[in-house]
């Protein structure tokens, strides 16, 4: 890879994150969160990712991450991207996110639902990073879907 | 500023190689410090497998023809070579296996079979925190099928194995030693000789991986002292500048003929009836199927550019880079070295810390810049937990490495420090 490749995967905006990460630690709530704990195995980054819904809300998204520049900044920018929004919206965003990074560079992201995540446009290109960058994703996609079935009519949520 | 130790012939061995003659992306020289985990290739090799396919191929051992007379006349001259390599007391002694991790189960999973050698419930197994993972998992599995227990060696603060307390970890109750000689993490070369000692006196069967070992030290089983030659020894082809594909188990005959055979097939057995079967000597008897034969070939090339240039020489180069590499490394401000300091106590593997940077984004910025490291846990997460860090970089040079790469890594490492904007 050479120097412009270098430039396009460390977009300013993913180094901005990576330094001033947003919503970084585990937070406390009152009623039912679901906490899942995901590794890249090739690498070896690593995200233990709390989410707490209220009134079918993505109320909050908590995280400790260790690993590279690409993970921690890609969890900064879920935090920002789907905290506020409703699941089902917030599971359209992590598609959106989702279908940019398996594009191997082939998709126009769009900003008006990725806001600062387009500049993972880049990281696309590269296979090896793309697990980097959607490892709190897939984290915060897993433990979403948990709290949803527990709270399903089905289930009461009880479950030891 | 000539280096003292390098190999006098630095440049015309750099042309035996020919990848590192190849660009890269941008035009970029090749700088490759990733010997460990797999080393590249010399012309020989490359050309002794070109000409076995093109001209000697067939399976070997039961072909009754020319040409399966001359495979395996070319696969058993292999063998040969291989046992000269590691100086076998016998050349049967040697199995050839598919790699590292292939040789090692091979010898855990016989050992919780039936025979005089068994570990059961009650025995114990002693390991060391510093293995690569295919030197801990096959233990585990044994000791977890068998009902024995799994002990450890720690390491010092230095990137050591603690010692202190072997007489409490190698005891009556110790059925097997299993350690690595050189780190592949650390770089830290281990005492195989007075732990081999140790475990022999209470008579423990010593496994050594020589993974990283073999294609740096002089490796010379026939003359160490009985009571301190380990009973089997692994290591793997294409860290030897051989190919993929195969690797090394060496045994001593008397451990290898009363472990049961480990893969049933062709080529293993010596009669077979529907009810039961005997089996072959060795080295046959650990050999079922096809092996790789090319493959084997190939590293019997291998070994015999290695032993040409000289194991002594060889060595004295990894050290002489090794120190010029710590040296160098240490000019990059944040930078920490994990394991020894002292270039004569360790191997070519150096991995390192910098801070503010993760290893994979370190690597990212060093391979735009032409320089090919490796970066992760290496396949070692007990070591790198024991010295609190998730992940590092490794650097690793072998005799085809000039002091100039390493310049270029110290630099791509001060590249990367701004490119972070680490003041
Ligand atoms: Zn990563």
């Amino acid at each position: 890879m050479t120097a412009q490749d270098l430039d396009a995967l460390y977009q300013e905006i993913i180094l901005d994150h990576y330094k001033n990460p947003h919503g970084k630690g585990l937070r406390e709530h009152a009623d039912r969160t679901a906490e899942v704990h995901h590794v890249n195995p090739t690498c070896g980054d690593e995200v233990t990712l709390r989410v707490h819904l209220a009134d079918g809300v993505v109320d909050d998204v908590s995280y400790d991450a260790l690993g590279c520049s690409i993970s921690q900044a890609s969890a900064s920018v879920l935090y920002d991207l789907v905290v506020g929004k409703g699941v089902d919206e917030a599971m359209a965003i992590h598609q959106e996110f989702l279908t940019l990074m398996q594009g191997k560079g082939t998709v126009e992201p769009d900003e008006d639902v990725l806001e600062d995540g387009i500049a993972f446009a880049g990281v696309a290109k590269f296979p090896a990073r793309v697990k980097c960058a959607l490892l709190s994703w897939m984290a915060w996609k897993d433990a979403t879907a948990q709290l949803v079935a527990t709270n399903s009519p089905a289930g009461d949520g009880d479950k030891s | 500023m000539a280096l003292e130790g390098l190999l006098p012939e630095l440049a015309v061995i750099r042309k035996d190689f020919p990848i590192l003659e190849r660009e890269l992306a941008g035009g970029l020289p090749l700088v490759y410090l990733d010997s460990a985990n797999t080393s590249q290739k010399p012309q020989v090799v490359i050309d002794t497998m070109v000409d076995h396919l093109e001209r000697h191929n067939a399976n070997i051992a039961r072909a009754m023809h020319q040409l399966g007379a001359e495979s395996t006349e070319a696969f058993e001259a292999a063998r040969d070579k291989v046992a000269a390599f590691i100086g076998a007391p016998e050349r049967d002694e040697v199995i050839f296996t598919k790699n590292a991790s292939e040789a090692l189960n091979l010898v855990a999973n016989t050992l919780a079979w039936a025979g005089p050698r068994q570990v059961g419930a009650g025995d114990e197994v002693v390991i060391t925190e510093m293995e690569h993972h295919s030197n801990i998992v096959p233990w585990q599995l044994l000791t977890q099928r068998t009902g024995a227990t799994l002990r450890w060696f720690g390491i010092t603060d230095d990137g050591r194995l603690d010692l202190s307390a072997i007489d409490e970890l190698i005891t009556e109750r110790t059925k097997v030693v299993s350690l690595t000689w050189v780190s592949n993490m650390l770089g830290t070369i281990n005492p195989v000789a007075a732990i081999t000692k140790r475990a022999h006196a209470v008579g423990a069967l010593v496994v050594v991986d020589a993974s990283q070992a073999a294609p740096q030290l002089p490796i010379d089983l026939a003359a160490m002292p009985a009571d301190e030659r380990p009973d089997l020894v692994a290591f793997t082809g294409h860290k030897v500048v051989g190919p993929t594909g195969i690797g090394v188990l060496w045994g001593a005959r008397a451990v290898l003929d009363v472990l049961p055979p480990f893969l049933g097939g062709g080529e293993m057995i010596e009669t077979v009836r529907m009810e039961s079967s005997t089996y072959a000597g060795i080295p046959h008897k650990f050999e079922a199927g096809t092996p790789p034969i090319v493959e084997a070939v190939g590293l019997g090339a291998a070994v015999d550019y290695l032993g040409h240039i000289g194991m002594d020489a060889i060595h004295a180069h990894e050290q002489a880079i090794t120190g010029y590499a710590l040296q160098g490394l240490q000019t990059v401000k944040g930078l920490t070295v994990l394991g020894p300091l002292d270039p004569a106590a360790r191997g070519g593997a150096i991995s390192f810390e910098l801070d503010g940077v993760h290893p994979h984004d370190i690597a990212q910025v060093l391979d735009s810049r032409g320089v090919a490291v490796r970066a992760g846990h290496h396949c070692a997460k007990p070591a790198h937990a024991r010295f609190g860090v998730q992940s590092s970089t490794r650097m690793s040079s072998y005799l085809y490495t000039e002091p100039s790469e390493i310049d270029a890594l110290v630099e791509a490492l001060e590249y990367t420090r701004s490119y972070f904007k680490l003041d």
